[in-house]
């Protein structure tokens, strides 16, 4: 029970992402291409509607199922990682249409090319972990 | 019911939905990040003997990892229960653009140009996905979270960093489509 609710979210997750289209290469094209709204609209209303939520549960001091403080953490100030980094990542995103979670709810799809860019992923993973102390952050 | 669920969803709907997942976890004591499993996956594999990055106690991520065991169950339920058949609503300007750029529109969710057998099997093809895969894997890490991590998860609580990773990551992502994809075909 304790991990069925983790599975039960990816399960959601899984296919809301499958059903608005949002794993698909073609929707990630438009996207970067400003030719429809659809992936604006689900990113823009996540956003939206998530910072009501994240505030909400600053200002009411919500806490967790466990009875814990809910507490937000403060990525570390800085710009070189987040641009750097960021465009990489971009370009991958763009090449593949899928950043990590669609890569494993494409697969689940049945794109089982979808394992040579998870592979590709991880081997990219390892090799930051590997020279992280050389790069600018 | 059912049938309700087989159409295409709406963006509103999707959106509010993936706010939703973002809520489930944080009510969990977790949060949404997808990408911290690459990580953890590597640590698995034994990277943490070699390399200090990866020496941490992955049994404090397995919650993750089960998210996106789920994730891969609702990929398949979506392609089999809940499979309409139709082709996606994709904006006629993009397939004009991707057909003269020598991609051409199936109606699936990816080209079988570059996600069929025939394309996995060629040097280039393999190529693509192996690089495209490094791009992600690298520049995730490097920046700390991906589209979960940073576009939800950073910017619903108001991150400046988060912002900026998002801002690299259409900078990536239009050099990629604009200066690189056309000669890539």
């Amino acid at each position: 029970m304790k991990s069925l609710k983790y599975i039960l979210a990816g399960v959601l997750f899984g296919i809301i992402m499958s059903k608005s289209e949002a794993i698909s290469w073609y929707r990630i094209q438009e996207m970067f291409r400003f030719q429809s709204f659809h992936m604006y609209g689900i990113i823009g209303t996540a956003v939206l509607l998530g910072s009501v939520i994240v505030f909400l549960i600053k200002t009411f001091k919500v806490r967790d199922y466990s009875g814990k403080p809910i507490l937000f953490r403060d990525k570390e100030k800085s710009y070189p990682r987040y641009i750097i980094g960021g465009t990489i990542f971009g370009l991958g995103w763009a090449l593949t249409g899928a950043c990590p979670g669609p890569m494993f709810v494409n697969v689940g799809y049945g794109y089982l090319a979808m394992l040579i860019v998870i592979f590709g992923a991880l081997v990219g993973t390892y090799v930051y972990g590997l020279i992280k102390h050389k790069l600018p952050h | 019911m059912i049938e309700l669920l087989k159409q295409p969803w709406p963006w509103y709907l999707s959106g509010a939905a993936i706010a939703l997942i973002m809520t489930l976890l944080i009510y969990f004591g977790k949060f949404f990040g997808v990408s911290s499993n690459l990580r953890t996956i590597c640590t698995i594999a034994g990277a943490g003997r070699k390399v200090k990055f990866f020496d941490f106690d992955w049994r404090a991520q397995k919650w993750n990892l089960l998210f996106i065991f789920g994730a891969v169950i609702g990929g398949f339920i979506s392609s089999t229960l809940l499979n309409n058949d139709q082709p996606i609503q994709l904006s006629s300007a993009t397939i004009a653009d991707l057909e003269s750029m020598g991609i051409a529109f199936d109606g699936n969710l990816n080209p079988s140009q570059l996600f069929g057998l025939d394309a996995v099997f060629s040097f280039k093809g393999f190529l693509i996905l192996l690089v495209g895969g490094l791009l992600v894997g690298f520049g995730t890490r490097y920046a700390g979270g991906c589209t979960s991590g940073h576009a939800i998860s950073g910017l619903t609580n108001m991150q400046m960093p988060s912002l900026i990773a998002v801002i690299g990551f259409f900078i990536g992502g239009l050099a990629m489509t604009y200066l690189i994809l056309p000669y890539l075909f």
